[in-house]
């Protein structure tokens, strides 16, 4: 399999506040990544790097060969990547359509942009809700319209950022059944989560962060096995 | 014209006493738009609105213009604590401080100016207490006591709202309001309480302030529209929500502008103001004293 | 926010213009023919006066009600385009119609050029940015003899212009047809992609960005736009008067009208600022002859506080659903 994603050297400074330090990673084509570690470990940070929120920071970036650095996150995201918020952030005075139909108008498919958007509601079950508002819908159907909007513009490389905070264990394994179907489409997902349960039943393979650092990368059942794991992430729970 | 050394050290100086006004103005910005995160555009327009009543109070009974303002900052103190109570009341717990906060306190703002012009006329007013003829001389130097006193003044003002931020629990507060509204709820404290308290302390900052701008020069209703250009690029470029760094950067300021002025001609001073906000937004929005976000 | 979804989104693909413009024209000559009939001059002026707001806030509007962005230099923009067509006047001997283009002109790049170094920040900066232009226009513009510096400037205005009945005509159907091609364009911005992709910024801008909408692109189109048809209300203005000195270029009158009236209408609706312009401009214009001036604008301050406060989507917003 060919390699979607690579950083190389991944890192962020605040000031003299080292949030980030170093991260390598390569992510092969259609992988499910997890990607966990205690609140403040350079999770966000090395997703913001990635997502081109943050305009600056060290090492290099490449998405399918094509370096992303320097590239701002609208441009990123027209290039196959895409990500959801902590916190769902829906366009609150645009309908449910609407709000998946804003990344097609601005992209080459502008012209198919209401059956596309349909398509995509669909796919996460939304249909009938398409002239709704927003803030009509209920907390896990909001992190549902998140994912329709994100998976829009067919991305190939997905990142939900904490995508089921606050969900109930139902909730939370229909979310994981939604992300499975999507890379079983042959999209790239990295799953950032604290819910271990999701973490177990979606990721092929887990990378850990502690400090800033990565700590640990491979199979779920090894990493989690790992001691300096289980004392830095697992044993504070 | 002509490079004249004595000329360009006077315009340096008296700059420099400018900006001890120019502090005091924008400390009070520091406050509210640094530390509160409140685009209050009408802090301006308060100083103007002050200077007026110190001319009305401290006119009809004879008081130093200085004393006058420090005696009517409480009613500062109270407009502020009012504003903003009306203000969290029904643009930031409504989440529309971006487009409908702004046009309040533009509203606000122009009701000011526009209420000044009905009471007092649109005409120049002053207020000359007896040192403001009075000039010391060092050497080349001119020191105008109608420039240094108000500077002097505003730096103890300051100073003493360093100590308040510094040193007592409310003002510790205020600066946690500042970096994390939340984490204060975890202490049982109310952020709204402390906010309308940070914002009555800025308000009569903005009273402090127009006691010493009637002192350095005659105001007018309008006088506040150049001041917004001036407080604001002073507040961005030193760093927000640093108060050593906005006096840092009033001084600054002061100085380049009034060299200008004394060099091209005062009329130039609005566009020295101007030129900077954009320069400092266009290439260091982090404020000149500020780190890199 | 508000009441801009349409309906039926579905039918977001397919927007029928012509009904609109049909409309639109028979509006304005309906409106001409019922101020002919009157046959006064004075009524061509006052017309004039409701119809240069109708353009200055449906341009505040293209910026602040879809974007989210406000715009405090309204009279600064307005003024310089009342000043490019007094320059160009002047220099080239270029007459109304040429002067108002040359206007949208360089009103429109005033606009880009400072959303270019403002609005890669947060928007308040970009209107702070846009509260001391007003300022600094003014400055230059009092220090510039050429057009006339603080003493103004006059325009000599003919009698008649055949084939119109008076100057005043003249006049007020320029600005009848600058309105109707404005409030066009902020109706064809709010239905096209342009207006969708501002809608979005101002819902939420990180996740617009993030979804690939090109913000900062956006934006920028934007802010020309408002800045030219800011400067397209102000061309005719010298032409309107006979004379224009900075006082009455820049007045204040200008800056809090062109927010107060798509906010009292509804903001981020093309029809929002029409509303607005026409109920306070003709307040003012019927308020003018019996309280002062001063009074007038004080009155138009307080109802702009009034209804960002019990009214934040404006008269609209008491019809629409949201």
């Amino acid at each position: 399999m060919s390699i979607l994603l690579k950083a190389e050297r991944v890192g962020k400074r605040f000031g003299g506040f080292v949030a980030l330090q170093e991260v390598d990673l390569e992510l092969r084509t259609g992988e499910r990544l997890g990607l966990i570690g205690p609140n403040g470990s350079g999770k966000s940070t090395f997703v913001n790097c990635i997502s081109g929120d943050f305009a600056q920071h060290d090492g290099q970036v490449t998405l399918a060969g094509q370096p992303l650095n320097g590239l701002k996150p609208n441009e990123r995201a027209r290039r196959g990547l895409a990500r959801t918020f902590q916190l769902p952030q829906p366009f609150n005075s645009l309908s449910v359509l609407e709000n998946v139909r804003i990344p097609l108008l601005f992209s080459g498919a502008a012209a198919e942009a209401t059956p596309r958007a349909m398509e995509c509601l669909d796919q996460v079950e939304l249909g009938p809700k398409a002239l709704k508002l927003p803030r009509e819908l209920t907390q896990v159907e909001q992190r549902r319209l998140e994912l329709a909007r994100a998976i829009a513009l067919r991305p190939q490389l997905l990142i939900a950022d904490e995508a089921m905070a606050g969900l109930s264990n139902a909730e939370v394994d229909e979310i994981v059944a939604l992300l499975l179907r999507l890379n079983g489409q042959g999209v790239t997902i990295i799953m950032i989560e604290h819910i271990m349960r999701a973490v177990t039943a979606f990721a092929e393979r887990l990378i850990v962060f502690v400090a800033g650092r990565k700590i640990a990368d491979g199979v779920p059942r090894e990493v989690l096995a790992l001691r300096e794991v289980e004392d830095a992430y697992l044993g504070k729970q | 014209m002509e490079f004249d050394l004595s000329l360009l050290l006077n315009g340096i100086v008296s700059g420099l006493l400018l900006g001890g006004l120019y502090a005091v103005a924008a400390s009070g910005l520091a406050v509210s738009f640094g530390m509160l995160d409140i685009v209050n555009i009408a802090h301006p327009a308060l100083m103007v609105a002050a200077a007026f009543l110190v001319v009305a109070v401290g006119g009809a009974i004879g008081l130093d213009p200085l004393l006058c303002a420090v005696l009517l900052s409480p009613v500062f103190y109270l407009i502020g604590v009012g504003i903003y109570t009306f203000y969290n009341r029904f643009f930031e717990r409504r989440g529309d401080e971006a487009l409908q906060g702004l046009a309040f306190f533009f509203g606000v703002m122009f009701i000011i100016e526009v209420g000044l012009v009905m009471a007092f006329g649109p005409e120049q007013r002053f207020l000359d207490p007896s040192y403001a003829f009075t000039t010391w001389r060092i050497g080349e130097i001119d020191l105008p006591l109608r420039m240094l006193v108000p500077a002097l003044f505003g730096l103890l003002a300051i100073g003493l709202l360093y100590l308040f931020l510094h040193r007592s629990f409310i003002g510790l507060a205020i600066a946690a309001v500042a970096q994390d509204a939340e984490a204060l709820r975890l202490l049982a404290i109310d952020p709204v309480k402390i906010k309308r308290l940070a914002f009555g302390v800025s308000a009569m900052l903005a009273c402090i302030a127009g006691g010493a701008l009637i002192v350095v020069q005659p105001v007018e209703p309008s006088s506040g529209q150049i001041f917004i250009g001036r407080v604001f690029a002073i507040c961005i470029m030193g760093g927000m929500a640093s108060l050593s760094g906005a006096i840092a950067a009033a001084f600054l300021f002061g100085v380049v502008e009034n060299v200008t002025a004394t060099f091209f001609g005062p009329s130039w001073a609005p566009a020295v103001a101007f030129g900077w906000l954009l320069l400092v937004l266009a290439f260091r929005p982090q404020g000149l004293f500020g780190r890199a976000a | 926010m508000s009441a801009t979804t349409l309906t039926d989104p579905r039918g977001a693909d397919r927007i029928r213009h012509l009904p609109f413009w049909l409309g639109a024209v028979g509006v304005a000559l309906a409106v001409f023919l019922a101020l002919r009939l009157i046959g006064n001059e004075y009524g061509y002026y006052a017309g004039y006066f409701v119809l240069q707001y109708v353009v200055l806030a449906s341009a505040w509007n293209i910026l602040g009600g879809y974007a989210g962005y406000v715009n405090f230099g309204a009279a600064g923009f307005l003024a310089a385009g009342a000043y490019t067509a007094i320059f160009v006047r002047k220099a080239f001997g270029f007459d109304l119609i040429p002067g108002i283009l040359c206007a949208a002109v360089v009103t429109g790049l005033l606009g880009l050029g400072t959303g270019y170094l403002t609005l890669r920040l947060r928007g308040v900066y970009f209107s702070i940015a846009t509260l001391c232009l007003a300022v600094v226009l003014q400055t230059l513009v009092v220090n510039w003899d050429y057009v006339g510096g603080s003493r103004g400037a006059y325009v000599i205005r003919p009698m008649t212009i055949p084939p119109f009945a008076s100057y005043g005509e003249y006049i007020f159907l320029v600005m009848l047809a600058l309105a109707v091609i404005t409030v066009g364009i902020a109706r064809t911005v709010e239905v096209s992609r342009l207006g969708r992709g501002l809608q979005a910024i101002r819902d939420n801008e990180r996740a617009a960005e993030a979804v690939g909408v090109p913000t900062l692109r956006l934006k920028l189109m934007a802010t020309a736009l408002c800045g030219a048809l800011m400067g397209v209300a102000g061309a005719p203005l010298p032409y309107y008067s006979g004379y224009l000195n900075p006082d009455a270029a820049f007045s204040l009158a200008f800056a809090v009208n062109a927010i107060a009236m798509p906010l009292i209408g509804g903001a981020g609706t093309w029809a929002g600022p029409v509303i607005g312009a026409v109920l306070l401009a003709s307040l003012q214009q019927a308020a003018t002859v019996t309280i002062s001036s001063a009074l007038n604008l004080w009155i138009v301050g307080w109802i702009l506080v009034i209804f960002v406060t019990i009214a934040p989507r404006g008269i609209l917003g008491w019809f629409g659903k949201r």
